[in-house]
């Protein structure tokens, strides 16, 4: 009977499993080893050099520029996406009426592509010239047109770079907290109105916000996840037919170009995806581990 | 009193979720705008919220341009999206049930092994997956575009949290009736999680026709673009058509808006499904 479960259990699994050790766990343990070896223009190298791909990654400015790039990006768009589609979800809870229509409007931009959305602010919103719509806007109030996405000092771009990708997901993360909103039991509503506490900024911190405890541990998870994956919006975004400026440069984006651009190294590369892969996996636990330790106090 | 300030709060509101809704809705108004404009129109110093003229032509302009593969790159985008949308459904679904339903003595640590994968962003291995993909000879193919992307852990964890709340007397009594596991996921379970194969079809569909980093490493003849990279290469060119481009990004995004209108019941669905909390 044992037997029996075993191979129909591989027939179920199997396929999947196969593939998720081929096309995920053979390049992860490829990318180790390539990352001990010179690897320039092969994958298939002979020489070792131990962890010199390390030290010189961790030496180079531009790569760890590229992981002080993710920490300001991070320290943007986490709490302003938490915020924001927290409010949404918050306003178009309340709704009587019209509440699918908003819902619907504000999940949209999930529909569209990062290459689409950042066209858009590339070349129509947030365009350093004067036909941009955002210049146009400052301009009816006497400003004078901004490069956008050229200056650095004040460095206008992280509002351009933030603003896409917080149109693109505040939708979503505002459905995830609309579910956990709907999951309250409206009886601890009840009793906060009988005990006198008026509907507002009480209530939403002594029962809405706890209750969402789950929800925004995952929230603030997935943020910080896809925030350590940002590419297509600053690549997009950010380069051109010259290539790509040296400031903004997340580490993905690093990554492309060391391993796929000119040099084709990918020893350095791969050194630097490990490295990546650690730093990510450090934040992760640290976040849960801090978010734990967040819920004990709160309860205790 | 009181009832004066609650009416005033929800006149607010009501102000401020309007105000954002337009907001919102300004990007896709521009995408149109522009992509029926003359390039003239859309650089014009004078920024006017209507066009001067409504060209339709941009858009056979843009077919007929024959510096750009554009028809081809929808054509690949489709092809990506449908493939991998239904081997995603295929094999997720069943490992999904295997995990969530057939005994075996190891099943937990497989479970963890694919759990471990989430952790890792798939980002992360794409020096290696392109290596692994350009030995195996799959640089600008289809089969590099599709497969290496069709085992998604993601996926199998909620097919797997979705059959594990599955009310297990219907397979029971296929059980008792001598179906074995595998009619029985065909005949009973299958039918029976409709809701959550919408959703995560939907979820990857949207993902596979909006991904970008790996179309654009691994397509890189103009044959195997896809119509991200197609785009994008608009944008990062020296010579730029602006109406082009828009227009083009306007036909890029009406069959993801067609398949998220009607879908988009199950999507919400699977998001609030799908475990994460």
């Amino acid at each position: 009977m044992r037997r029996r479960g075993t191979l129909w259990f591989w027939v179920f699994v199997g396929p999947f499993a196969a593939g998720l050790a081929l096309f995920t766990y053979v390049p992860l343990l490829w990318s180790v080893g390539l990352s001990f070896f010179d690897a320039h223009n092969t994958v298939t190298p002979t020489h070792f050099i131990g962890l010199d791909n390390y030290t010189a990654m961790l030496r180079d400015d531009a790569f760890v520029g590229s992981l002080r790039t993710f920490l300001v990006f991070t320290a943007f768009i986490v709490p302003a996406t938490y915020v924001f589609s927290l409010s949404l979800a918050l306003m178009v809870n309340r709704l009587t009426y019209a509440r699918a229509f908003f819902r619907s409007v504000f999940f949209l931009p999930a529909a569209c592509s990062y290459v689409v959305a950042a066209l858009v602010w590339k070349m129509s919103l947030f365009n350093g010239v004067r036909f941009g719509l955002a210049n146009t806007v400052l301009g009816w109030f006497g400003g004078a047109p901004v490069a956008w996405l050229s200056t650095t000092d004040p460095p206008w771009y992280w509002l351009v770079i933030v603003t896409v990708r917080l149109w693109l997901q505040a939708g979503f993360y505002m459905i995830l907290f609309l579910a956990g909103l709907q999951r309250i039991d409206p009886v601890l509503y009840e009793a906060a109105a009988v005990d006198g506490a008026r509907p507002g900024w009480t209530v939403l911190r002594h029962i809405t916000l706890p209750q969402l405890r789950a929800t925004s541990v995952a929230v603030v998870l997935l943020l910080v996840i896809n925030a350590f994956q940002a590419f297509d919006e600053f690549y997009n975004l950010l380069s051109d037919a010259r290539g790509y400026p040296p400031y903004a440069r997340p580490p993905l984006v690093y990554l492309y170009y060391t391993a796929l651009g000119q040099g084709q190294n990918l020893g350095s590369g791969s050194a630097g995806a490990v490295i990546l892969a650690l730093v990510i996996a450090v934040v992760t636990v640290g976040q849960a581990r801090w978010l734990k330790l967040g819920r004990t106090d709160a309860d205790g | 009193m009181d009832d004066a300030l609650v009416r005033a709060g929800r006149a607010l509101r009501l102000v401020v979720l309007i105000t954002l809704a337009l907001l919102f809705l300004i990007p896709f108004y521009l995408l149109v705008r522009n992509g029926l404009s003359s390039e003239r129109d859309i650089t014009s110093p004078q920024w006017t919220f209507f066009p001067a003229e409504l060209r339709w032509g941009n858009v056979r302009e843009l077919f007929d341009d024959p510096s750009v593969p554009f028809a081809r790159s929808l054509l690949n985008s489709a092809l990506i999206a449908v493939a991998t949308t239904l081997g995603t459904l295929l094999i997720a679904s069943l490992a999904g049930y295997g995990l969530a339903r057939i005994p075996y003595r190891h099943a937990n640590k497989v479970f963890y092994g694919v759990l471990g994968t989430l952790l890792v962003p798939a980002a992360v291995t794409f020096v290696p997956s392109f290596v692994l993909v350009s030995s195996l000879g799959w640089i600008s193919t289809l089969r590099g575009l599709i497969i290496p992307t069709l085992f998604s852990a993601f996926a199998c964890f909620v097919f797997r949290q979705y059959f594990l709340g599955f009310p297990r007397e219907l397979e029971d009594a296929a059980q008792v009736d001598g179906l074995g596991y595998w009619r029985t996921y065909w005949l009973v379970v299958v039918p029976n999680a409709r809701p959550v194969f919408a959703a995560v079809g939907t979820i990857v569909f949207l993902g596979a026709w909006n991904s970008f980093l790996w179309p654009l490493v691994i397509g890189q003849d103009q044959s195997a673009w896809t119509v991200q990279v197609a785009l994008s290469s608009f944008t990062t060119s020296q010579v730029i058509r602006l109406h082009e481009l828009f227009v083009a990004a306007v036909v890029s995004i009406l069959p993801l808006l067609l398949v998220f209108l009607c879908f988009q019941r199950w999507i919400v669905a699977g998001v609030e499904r799908s475990g994460i909390d």
